[in-house]
């Protein structure tokens, strides 16, 4: 759906906050993670969710060490083994991205950092948009989790306007907007929330944090792509999806694919508009795609730690 | 009122559940209907299971692994009635159980003895203290032979696990039916699940993969023709994991059948300093 298509689409029509049907959401979902991609096709859609992934390590105990590990593998996911693209980008807490953007400098793999009070977002509008303003020095992509507090309270134009005013501090970087759907309580408010943090300018909008379970569900993805679909139609503004938090295999990472593919098209399947949050889903892929060319099952001892 | 007959369907046994094959495929044996046909999926979902369970079972002391197999064996004593059939009944069945609760006890009481009979101090010209320990080597899959379809392979299982490895096994593809019956054994003898998985099924379809898994770190080709522990080897070269030579039918229990199934690890510590 291209964007000159939009003034013919009857996107009037479109509720922004149309109640959903839970369960013919679940089971579209089913048929979309059911959906079988072998051989070629699933070598192509491995490369692919490769090229979207944003290595991701979010821990306490996170050192410059161990950063510096990340983009090592983001770079060269398969030192000295079969060839693979680098990964989209890296995901860093905000302490940690100067450190990050120096050993990215020059290369494809872009730095993301979260911000704004990073898991919980309980912290004043003021220090969220310092250090907004802080890390975006060194990242080109901020990841801003979404005051739940306010939204699930009723306060939705406060949570617009926290989102605004980073993408202000920011510039022209690029924001995704994580809802933390495992706690906004339903559907109903699943497609809410994505709505608004569009109409505020979100780049992308990305699921979860990866700290509160449910994390990225289907039925969650699939609601949220039906947002983004109809938010385009509504406003021409194509806006990026990150599923994050709990995504480990190949075949989790192919049914996202899918799911992009079937709700939105292939316009959206690219990095600039569709990223994977994960750690360790990415040598699971490697490992499936070893295994597609070699004909046998792999050992993960075969491949370098992320 | 006569009471319902409640036949058994037989189910492979995979990461300590009983489960048809995930392919929904099945296979007819002599007198015997929907006999799982595992697919290298389930394979692959075993090998995955016994790589998971195994560093817990393998950090069990030796002395309380030995009392998980006694109680495996005290599980099959209880279960003798249900393998009776299955083994063609009479004395040569009869035997055939006795010679596999020996195994099970014999394992049992090898299990915290191994470090000393495959370790050693040795005496090197340095001022070192150097010392070698066995270790389990991971996770072993065993290919049962076709007949007996039993004792070598509880002789197999017993000898792998009872130094803290996980096992993958494919049972007699002609004669499943003892080989599955195990696993009811397994589980009630509280075997942790994962640690061992016992798949039926076509050994043509099996075997390649078997080898060429390479997250397998040995395989057992006790059941296997000459022509397949080759292919097997063939398979298993490109991951260096060692592959046991097929088995002459009557081989004494030893403690080298666990220790084949071990890594020895070799120290040197400084001495003096």
């Amino acid at each position: 759906m291209a964007t000159s298509q939009t003034a013919a689409l009857p996107w009037s029509s479109i509720d922004p906050v149309s109640s959903i049907d839970a369960v013919g959401v679940e089971a579209r979902a089913r048929l979309l993670a059911g959906r079988s991609v072998k051989r070629s096709a699933k070598l192509q859609a491995l490369d692919l969710a490769i090229r979207c992934i944003d290595l991701t390590t979010l821990e306490g105990s996170d050192t410059f060490g161990r950063v510096a590990v990340l983009c090592a593998k983001a770079l060269h996911p398969t030192p000295g083994g079969l060839e693979s693209p680098s990964v989209a980008a890296v995901c860093v807490y905000s302490a940690q991205a100067e450190r990050a953007s120096e050993l990215l400098r020059g290369t494809s793999v872009k730095v993301a950092a979260v911000a704004t009070g990073f898991p919980s977002g309980q912290v004043s509008p003021e220090i969220k948009v310092a250090e907004a303003t802080e890390v975006s020095r060194f990242a080109d992509e901020i990841d801003m989790v979404v005051d739940r507090g306010a939204f699930l309270a009723g306060r939705y134009r406060q949570m617009q306007e926290e989102i605004a005013a980073v993408k202000q501090a920011i510039g022209p970087r690029h924001l995704k907007v994580i809802l933390e759907t495992g706690e906004l309580g339903g559907m109903d408010q699943v497609r809410h929330a994505s709505w608004l943090a569009m109409e505020a300018g979100a780049d992308f909008i990305k699921t979860s944090t990866g700290k509160i379970q449910p994390a990225a569900t289907i039925p969650v993805a699939v609601v949220m792509l039906e947002a983004i679909r109809d938010f385009a139609w509504a406003t021409g503004r194509l806006v990026g999806f990150k599923p994050a938090g709990g995504i480990r295999t190949s075949k989790q990472a192919i049914a996202y694919l899918v799911a992009v593919s079937e709700i939105l098209g292939g316009e959206w399947l690219t990095p600039e508009r569709f990223r994977l949050g994960a750690s360790s889903l990415l040598n699971d892929i490697l490992m499936q795609i070893q295994r597609e060319r070699s004909g046998g099952y792999q050992s993960p001892d075969d491949f370098t730690e992320a | 009122m006569t009471p319902p007959s409640v036949a058994k369907t037989p189910k492979l046994y995979l990461d300590g559940a009983f489960s048809r094959s995930e392919s929904g495929r099945v296979y007819e044996v002599a007198g015997m209907i929907n006999v799982p046909r595992a697919s290298r999926k389930d394979l692959r979902d075993a090998v995955a299971a016994a790589r998971r369970a195994q560093p817990a079972w393998g950090a069990r002391t030796a002395y309380n692994r030995g009392q998980v197999l006694y109680r495996i064996a005290e599980m099959m004593e209880t279960g003798r009635g249900q393998f009776a059939s299955p083994l063609g009944g009479g004395r040569a069945a009869a035997r055939q159980l006795d010679r596999c609760l020996d195994s099970l006890v014999f394992f049992a009481g090898a299990a915290d003895k191994l470090v000393q009979l495959g370790g050693s101090v040795n005496s090197v010209a340095g001022p070192y203290f150097n010392f070698t320990v066995p270790e389990p080597i991971g996770v072993v899959a065993l290919v049962a032979p076709q007949k007996p379809a039993l004792l070598p392979l509880v002789t197999g299982l017993a000898a792998a696990v009872c130094s803290g490895n996980a096992l993958v096994a494919v049972v007699s593809e002609i004669d499943p039916l003892p080989g599955l019956l195990l696993g009811e054994s397994l589980q009630n003898g509280d075997l942790p699940p994962g640690v061992a998985a016992l798949l039926s099924g076509f050994r043509s379809e099996l075997l390649p993969w078997v080898g060429s898994h390479r997250d397998v770190d040995l395989v057992d080709a006790c059941g296997c023709t000459s022509d397949e522990w080759t292919e097997l080897a063939r398979a298993a070269a490109d991951s260096v994991k060692r592959v046991l030579p097929p088995t002459p039918r009557s081989s004494p229990l030893t403690p080298e059948l666990a220790l084949r199934c071990m890594e020895l690890k070799t120290v040197w510590h400084p001495v003096g300093v």
